[in-house]
């Protein structure tokens, strides 16, 4: 596998830069169309997570040969062809238990079992992405959650080296669009200067690396090279943003949403989603960075309505099946708001246009839930979508059905999409090197 | 084996241990290799403030660490920095060291003034880096270190004609470094054993952050510095000193906030239609008449541990009394306050901070009580939820029980639950006249609470009958022993040191269950600062962040 550092050293390094800059080439876009500041449009990368999953028989119809969304994903319907939807794929866990909301987005995540509660045994796929293509531009990754508690966050590069999630928009346009970011022409010439100085302070933090490492042992220090490692990575994003201005005039249109409410009343949760969403798609589309990550609820659903005494989550346990119409009312409520919120999503991707398409079209963002049916804990036939066309590299609307094959081949034909060099993905059961061939172009 | 024969056989496995425990001997252990510790959050703002004074602020947001093992503690023994996360300590680093060179701020934290603001002055720059970062590394700076960070200095002020902003970057050197952000404890080898042990540095860092959760001051490394804690004696003062300092408050706030997860407090949201009297102000007051309570009583009065289960004395601010619906004197401030001998409250687990926090948004949770019971105050592992419950008997929507008790019952008759709910729904049920919001109730859907109760054993009828059975329970000072031990070292606890354990134990007995003593006991053992080159024999790093359904 190809390790952090490894990929560090290839985008920026001497010799092996000859290796790595073809291999980075395959994430700009296929169609060879540029930005509107110059330069060809890159592929860009992420991942939205919702959690409880969908209601059987009510969410997406059986049928193969197009993906037929239902009442409680009515809200995609839009959208339908930029849309894959991945069905009957499943988690084979080789023993190991089911760790109850945890599980299954471990493991369509990193292909890999956890074997005990809270464990990520192996890192998530944005991180392997990241790690290819997160160092060329002003942040590695934009990682975001919805629900006010940054540590409802499925990004990670093992159990404790966790990314957490952005949770104020008003906070994640400071540190998109504040005064550190070159902004405007007039702004660019007093962050240079600044970026500068502030690459000596991390230069001379790197410099004691060989000193730390011989103070410790190897356990230890792998995670001083972890911390090293990410302060070497700033500095050379500080070199990307003096050499590389961000597109000003898109940059410039992203408006602070100020301080709101943050919380888990569905309200709440989508006004401060949409307010997110926006922001990323300007920071995607004025190269700002090209990995993401959107959690919109955690994965024990604490979402609530005002005024009522039961979370999402614990209604997809305590609440009654209605028998006439066959499924949990209130579970199913907020189901049909999670799918809206991600309608939303992808809207605004796809208005923000881009060469001849759109910012969605030149982006692949993969979707998916931590079960399949919350009410008994399903980690088999999990929700997955990737959505947009990844540059051209991704046929779209396409209904696959996985007739039971482990999860990870999704995972898998996504980074080999986006141009990573794995031939396999993942261990035990949930190792593959089968892509699902069908949604390459 | 019969149900008393395991009883029989569990009461004398608990004599002997305890009898192993009694003798007046310290059990010798093997220790644990030397840790790494990312500082916490309240770490790094305590350092910020004891170092530069309160008027800095520390605008940002740290990464969360993850709670292993039941403590926090003991994740920033396992946790690095991520990318993003490197980013906000620069960030914070930068903020910090510019409000420190301020205006306002550089004639009383700075030792000397540049000969010409605005050019470099490698000497005053020098003099300010040498002296801060001592307190920051927590050890003297060598002459390297100096010289790169007032080069930084020199270098900034030249570029910017300005020589605070030029210190600034020398100070923000610092305080990005590794060597400030990680607690990096280092041994040297011990002649008399052949083996090694902790140097004088790394002792003081231990006891430091220990007591006091923040860094050494300088009668400490000093002390550290002329070796005089490689002795007994001199561990021993410094440890009384420590003791008797207003920063063990600080220390034993920091500690009980990780023992019993009050960090969640930052998160805790209650629904506003349901709960209008618990607002934030309600919130952030809960949490801190937790810690009054405890500094109170195990400080102040240097009370018996147990005590703080049945104990009636507290402290109140108008926002509180809202909820508790008791008159206030002075709203505007905390005043002290005593629940009436009939009032149902009684003890930490009556209060707010615990049923609030310990509950749903828009409800009371029996199980979410019963497990922070078991799991926070006892030390008992309650096993995570299978994945296979069978719900559909929850969901009968022919008979929907009114209270929990009722809603409840199908966990004590299906097989797959009754398991561990019996563990946890038997406590929580005995605080079910508190609502969610930890609001007094004496129906729930118009239908009497039954408050009827029992753990391990006893039985009782309501919530003060749980925090005399709590007080009585030998399993809660044993806990508090193990998680202080497990917080102090920051790491858990190895095989080899039960019987050091059982001696703890035994010793906070005989002192009469007095925190301060127990405090003592640790900083003062042998065992706090024995380190070992092997591995550790524990599985390290279970993540405690788990789901209860």
């Amino acid at each position: 596998m190809i390790t952090r550092r490894e990929i560090l050293r290839g985008s920026i390094g001497g010799t092996a830069v000859a290796v790595g800059l073809p291999f980075l080439d395959c994430f700009l876009s296929a169609n060879g169309d540029a930005l509107a500041a110059g330069g060809p449009i890159p592929v860009r990368f992420g991942t939205w997570f919702w959690s409880m999953g969908h209601t059987p028989g009510y969410a997406v119809g059986d049928r193969t040969d197009r993906i037929e969304f239902l009442e409680e994903c009515r809200a995609l319907i839009p959208h339908v062809a930029k849309i894959n939807y991945f069905g009957r794929f499943n988690s084979p866990l080789d023993g190991r238990p089911n760790h109850v909301h945890h599980t299954g987005w471990v493991t369509t995540r990193t292909a890999t079992a956890p074997a005990l509660p809270g464990d990520i045994p192996a890192p998530t796929i944005d991180v392997l992405v990241a790690d290819a293509i997160g160092g060329n531009t002003r942040f590695r990754s934009i990682d975001m959650t919805c629900t006010g508690n940054p540590r409802d966050s499925f990004t990670a590069r093992s159990t404790h080296i966790r990314n957490a999630g952005e949770v104020s928009p008003h906070a994640l346009y400071q540190r998109l669009f504040g005064k550190d970011a070159a902004v405007s022409k007039d702004a660019a010439s007093n962050v240079a200067t600044d970026a500068m100085l502030q690459q000596s302070v991390l230069s001379g933090i790197g410099e004691q690396r060989k000193r730390f490492e011989r103070r410790i042992g190897a356990a230890d220090r792998a995670r001083l090279d972890e911390y090293f490692t990410s302060i070497r990575e700033l500095e050379h994003q500080l070199a990307v943003q003096r050499a590389t201005p961000v597109d000003a005039a898109v940059c410039a249109r992203a408006t602070d949403p100020g301080e709101g409410p943050i919380g888990l009343e569905i309200d709440v949760v989508r006004a401060n989603h949409e307010a997110m969403t926006r922001l990323l798609t300007l920071a995607l589309a004025c190269n700002q960075t090209r990995v993401f990550n959107m959690a919109f609820n955690n994965a024990l659903s604490s979402l609530r309505r005002p005024g009522t005494a039961y979370t999402h989550h614990t209604l997809t346990h305590e609440e009654a099946v209605d028998q006439q119409r066959g499924y949990q009312p209130e579970a199913f409520w907020f189901n049909c708001r999670v799918m809206e919120a991600l309608s939303v999503f992808i809207a605004a991707f796809d208005r923000v246009r881009e060469g001849p398409g759109t910012l969605l079209d030149n982006t692949l963002i993969f979707a998916h839930a931590e079960t399949s049916y919350a009410k008994v804990h399903a980690v088999d036939n999990i929700p997955v979508m990737t959505i947009g066309a990844a540059g051209g590299r991704l046929k779209t609307g396409l209904h696959i059905a996985g007739h039971g094959d482990p999860i990870s081949r999704v995972g898998l034909t996504v980074m080999q999409a986006l141009g990573l060099p794995l031939e396999r993905w993942g261990t035990g059961s949930l190792q593959t090197s089968k892509t699902i061939s069908e949604v390459l172009v | 084996m019969s149900g008393l024969q395991r009883v029989i056989t569990c009461c004398a496995v608990i004599v002997l241990v305890a009898l192993a425990g009694c003798g007046s001997r310290e059990p010798t252990t093997k220790g644990a290799p030397p840790t790494v510790r990312l500082l916490t959050e309240s770490q790094y703002r305590n350092i910020i403030a004891d170092v530069f004074g309160r008027q800095i602020e520390v605008a940002g947001r740290f990464d969360p660490v993850v709670r292993t093992e039941g403590l926090l503690a003991v994740g920033a023994g396992l946790a690095t920095v991520t990318p993003s996360g490197v980013e906000r300590y620069v960030a914070l680093a930068r903020s910090i060291a510019q409000q420190v060179v301020a205006a306002q701020n550089r004639d009383s934290l700075l030792p000397c003034k540049p000969t010409d603001p605005q050019q470099a002055d490698q000497k005053c720059a020098s003099e300010f880096l040498t002296r801060t970062g001592r307190l920051l590394f927590r050890r003297a700076l060598s002459a390297t270190e100096i010289a790169a960070a007032s080069d930084l200095a020199t270098t900034g002020a030249r570029e910017q004609h300005d020589f605070y902003a030029g210190l600034a970057l020398g100070l923000q050197s610092l305080l990005a470094a590794p060597d400030f952000l990680f607690v990096t404890e280092t041994v040297r080898d011990d002649p008399r054993s052949k083996t090694v042990q902790l140097d004088g540095l790394s002792r003081a860092s231990r006891l430091a952050f220990f007591l006091w959760n923040s860094m050494p001051d300088e009668n400490l490394l000093q002390a550290a510095e002329r070796g005089e804690l490689d002795s007994a004696a001199g561990v021993g003062r410094q440890v009384e000193r420590m003791l008797d300092s207003p920063r063990l408050e600080s220390g034993v706030r920091a500690m009980f906030t990780d023992l019993w997860a009050l960090d969640d407090f930052a998160t805790l949201e209650k629904d506003p239609t349901l709960f209008p009297a618990f607002g934030l102000a309600a919130a952030n007051d809960a949490r801190e008449q937790t810690l009054r309570t405890l500094v109170d009583a195990l400080l102040v009065r240097d009370a018996d541990y147990r005590e703080i289960f049945t104990n009636r004395k507290t402290f109140m601010t108008g926002a509180l009394g809202i909820v508790y619906r008791v008159p206030v004197d002075a709203p505007g401030e905390w005043t002290p306050f005593e629940f009436d001998r009939d009032d149902p409250r009684a003890g930490i687990q009556t209060q707010l901070g615990f049923l609030a926090l310990h509950s749903h948004a828009g409800k009371s949770s029996p199980t979410l009580r019963g497990k922070a019971v078991r799991e926070l105050l006892l030390c008992q592992r309650v096993p995570d939820p299978p994945s296979t419950v069978n719900f559909d008997r929850f969901n009968d929507p022919a008979s929907p029980g009114k209270t929990a008790r009722a809603r409840l019952q199908v966990h004590s008759t299906e097989p797959s639950c009754a398991g561990c709910h019996r563990l946890m729904d038997p406590i929580g049920l005995a605080l079910e006249n508190f609502d969610g919001a930890g609001q007094w109730r004496e129906r729930e859907n118009g239908e009497p609470i039954d408050v009827r109760g029992e753990i391990n054993g006893v039985a009782f009828d309501d919530p003060a009958g749980l925090g005399a059975a709590l007080a009585d329970d030998p399993a809660a000072p044993a806990c508090l022993v193990r998680r202080s031990y497990s917080y102090a070292l920051g790491r858990p606890i190895e095989r080899n040191e039960r019987k050091f354990l059982s001696y703890l134990d035994a010793s906070f007995a005989r002192d009469g269950y007095r925190l301060r003593s127990l405090l003592r006991r640790i900083a003062t053992s042998e065992a706090f600062f024995k380190v070992t080159t092997q591995p550790m024999q524990v599985a390290r790093g279970q993540s405690s962040e788990g789901p209860t359904s």
